[in-house]
C-alpha cells in the first residue's frame, strides 16, 4: 500500500469483528488515513488483500455503499442547508434510510434541526457529519479522527454519540491519535506507527499492560523508595505488614501500572526511531 | 429512487442552496441586471451600427442575456463545484450509493433553470423599461440557442474546476477568463466601436460565438433566427470541455 514513491503503510494485518468498536490509534502521519481510505474504497492499494463486508472496496458498488457510512477526517457541510435538510438530502441517496428525526436525536441535535449548518458550533457540525453517515443506517461506520480539535465538552458529547452506536449494534472503525479516546470507546485497539502495526489488544491488556511490572513508591525517612514488582499483592502485603508491626506509616504510598499513554508513547517512539 | 427521481431530489436541494447563497445570487442574478441597467442608461437613444443599425437598448438585451447565461452555467458551476470539492463535500457524496452522474446532473439542471429565469427576467426588464419587444415568434430559436449554449458552458465550467487549485483561486480564475472576453466580444462595449482585430481575436473563443448566436435569435434584424455556424463552434467548445471534464474532474480536495 503506497502512493507516490513513499510506501505509506505495509504489512498491516487487521481483522475487525462485527459489532465491535475498533480503534486504530497512532500519531499524525502514521498511515491511519491511508489505511482507512483503502478500506473505504477511496484509495487504490499497490498490494495486499482487503475484504470489507465480504467485498473488495476497490470493486464494490452501490449495494456495498448502502451498507457503510463514512465520516471523513475533514469534511465541511453545505453551509446553506439546515440540519434536517442536509440529512433529508442524504436520506434520498439510500434505499432504506433511517428517518432524519431519529438521526437528529441520535446525534443530539434536537433543537438545532432547522438551523443552517453554518450557524452550528464546530462540535455540532461534526455531530451532523456523523449523522449524515448514519442516515443510510449502515452496518459499518468509519470515523476518521472524529474529535480532533475539539474542546473537552464537545469531545465528551461526541464520545457519547459514538458510544451510543455500539448499542445500535453498529461496527465502528475509529481512527484517532488520542489514547483516552481509544481507551474510552474501543473494544479493541491497534496501534500503528510509521506505517506499521506495533501493538494490538484490548485497552486493558495492550502492550502487556495487564501483566507488566507494577511500580510501588513510598517515602522512608524522607527519601523516595521505588519498587518494581510483577506480584504487587505479595509485595504490598509484606510492606504493609512490616510497617504495621513497627507502627510506622508508609508515607506517600502509591501503586501504579503503566498507563495506556505510557505504553503508547513507548511503542510509537520505538517504531519511529526504527523507521527514521 | 430511480435515477431521474434522484436527479430531481438533488436538484431541489441545489436550488435551495443556490438561492440562499448571497454570492451566487449577486453574481448570477443581480450583477447582470445592474450591468444591463447601467449600459441602458448610458447608451439610451444611441444606435449601434450592426445589422443595419439597432438601438443600443435592444443590443444590450441579448448581450446581457448571454452574459447571464454564461454566469449561471460556467461561472456558477466552476465556483460552487470547487468550493464543494475543497470542503470535502464531493468526496463525502462519493461515499454514498448515489451515482456520481446524478450529482452533476442536479447541478447542471440547477444552472439551466437559473439561466432560463434570467432570460425571462431580462426580457421583462428590457420590455418594460425600454420597450425592447420580446420576439415571441422566435421563441423556439431562442430556447434552442439557450440550451446548446447553457449545456456547452456547463461542460466548460466543470472542466475549468480541474484548473482551479483552491477555493480562494476560484473567483479570480473565473473572472480573469470571462471579464476580458465579455469586453472583447462586444458584450459590454458595442461591437461597432471595437477594432476588427479585437473581434477576430474574440472569435477564437466561445463567448463571442454564443453572443452572436443569441443576438441572431433575439433580434429580428439579425436575419435567420438560428445561427448554426456559431452554435456549432459553441457546441465544439462544449464537447472539448466535456472530454476534459471526464478526464480531469476530481472529487477529492486538492488541499489535504
Amino acid at each position: 500500500m503506497s502512493y507516490g514513491t513513499t510506501e505509506a503503510v505495509r504489512g498491516i494485518d487487521l481483522e475487525v469483528e462485527r459489532g465491535e468498536v475498533f480503534a486504530f490509534l497512532g500519531p499524525n502521519g502514521a498511515g491511519k488515513t491511508t489505511t482507512v481510505e483503502i478500506l473505504e474504497g477511496y484509495r487504490r492499494r499497490t498490494g495486499g488483500e482487503v475484504s470489507v463486508l465480504g467485498e473488495d472496496p476497490e470493486r464494490a458498488g452501490r449495494e456495498w455503499r448502502e451498507r457503510i457510512g463514512i465520516v471523513l477526517q475533514s469534511g465541511r457541510l453545505d453551509p446553506y442547508l439546515t440540519v434536517r435538510e442536509s440529512l433529508d438530502l442524504y436520506a434520498g441517496y439510500f434505499r432504506s434510510p433511517r428517518p432524519s428525526e431519529e438521526v437528529i436525536s441520535l446525534v443530539g441535535l434536537e433543537g438545532k434541526a432547522d438551523e443552517r449548518a453554518s450557524r452550528l458550533s464546530g462540535g455540532q457540525q461534526r455531530r451532523l457529519d456523523v449523522g449524515m453517515a448514519l442516515v443510510g443506517d449502515p452496518e459499518l461506520l468509519f470515523l476518521d479522527e472524529p474529535t480532533t480539535g475539539f474542546d473537552p465538552s464537545a469531545r465528551r458529547q461526541a464520545w457519547d454519540v459514538i458510544a451510543g452506536l455500539r448499542n445500535l449494534g453498529k461496527t465502528v472503525f475509529l481512527t484517532t491519535h488520542y489514547m483516552d479516546e481509544a481507551q474510552r470507546l474501543a473494544d479493541r485497539v491497534t496501534i500503528i506507527a510509521a506505517g506499521r502495526i506495533v501493538a494490538q489488544g484490548t485497552p486493558e491488556d495492550l502492550g502487556e499492560r495487564d501483566v507488566g511490572e507494577t511500580t510501588i513508591r513510598y517515602l522512608a525517612d524522607g527519601s523516595e523508595v521505588v519498587l518494581q514488582t510483577t506480584d504487587p499483592v505479595k509485595t504490598l502485603h509484606e510492606l504493609t505488614s512490616a510497617a504495621l508491626a513497627k507502627g510506622e506509616e508508609l508515607e506517600g504510598l502509591e501503586v501504579t501500572r503503566p498507563s495506556l499513554e505510557d505504553v503508547y508513547l513507548e511503542l510509537t517512539a520505538a517504531a519511529e526511531e526504527n523507521a527514521g | 429512487m430511480n435515477g431521474l427521481a434522484l436527479v430531481g431530489h438533488q436538484f431541489r436541494y441545489d436550488q435551495k442552496a443556490f438561492w440562499r447563497n448571497p454570492a451566487a445570487v449577486f453574481f448570477t442574478v443581480m450583477f447582470p441586471v445592474i450591468v444591463f441597467l447601467i449600459l441602458a442608461v448610458v447608451f439610451n437613444g444611441e444606435t449601434v451600427n450592426v445589422r443595419g443599425g439597432v438601438e443600443a437598448t435592444t443590443y444590450y438585451v441579448p448581450a446581457i442575456m448571454s452574459l447571464a447565461i454564461i454566469s449561471a452555467t460556467m461561472q456558477t458551476l466552476a465556483m460552487t463545484l470547487v468550493i464543494a470539492r475543497e470542503d470535502g463535500r464531493l468526496k463525502r457524496g462519493r461515499g454514498t450509493p448515489m451515482p456520481p452522474w446524478v450529482f452533476i446532473a442536479g447541478r447542471v439542471g440547477n444552472s439551466i433553470v437559473v439561466a432560463l429565469m434570467m432570460l425571462v427576467l431580462l426580457a421583462a426588464i428590457g420590455g418594460a423599461l425600454y420597450g425592447v419587444s420580446v420576439p415571441w415568434d422566435r421563441l423556439p430559436a431562442i430556447l434552442l440557442t439557450l440550451v446548446i449554449g447553457a449545456a456547452s458552458f456547463c461542460c466548460l465550467g466543470i472542466a475549468l474546476t480541474a484548473a482551479i487549485p483552491s477555493q480562494d483561486a476560484a473567483a479570480a480564475i473565473v473572472n480573469a477568463l470571462l471579464l476580458p472576453l465579455y469586453f472583447l466580444s462586444g458584450v459590454f462595449i458595442p461591437e461597432d466601436q471595437l477594432p476588427s482585430g479585437v473581434i477576430s481575436f474574440a472569435d477564437l473563443f466561445p463567448v463571442r460565438h454564443f453572443f452572436d448566436a443569441f443576438f441572431d435569435a433575439y433580434v429580428p434584424a439579425g436575419g435567420s433566427a438560428v445561427s448554426w455556424d456559431n452554435l456549432a463552434v459553441v457546441a465544439l467548445w462544449g464537447l472539448a470541455g466535456l472530454l476534459l471534464a471526464i478526464k480531469f474532474f476530481r472529487w477529492t480536495p486538492r488541499s489535504g
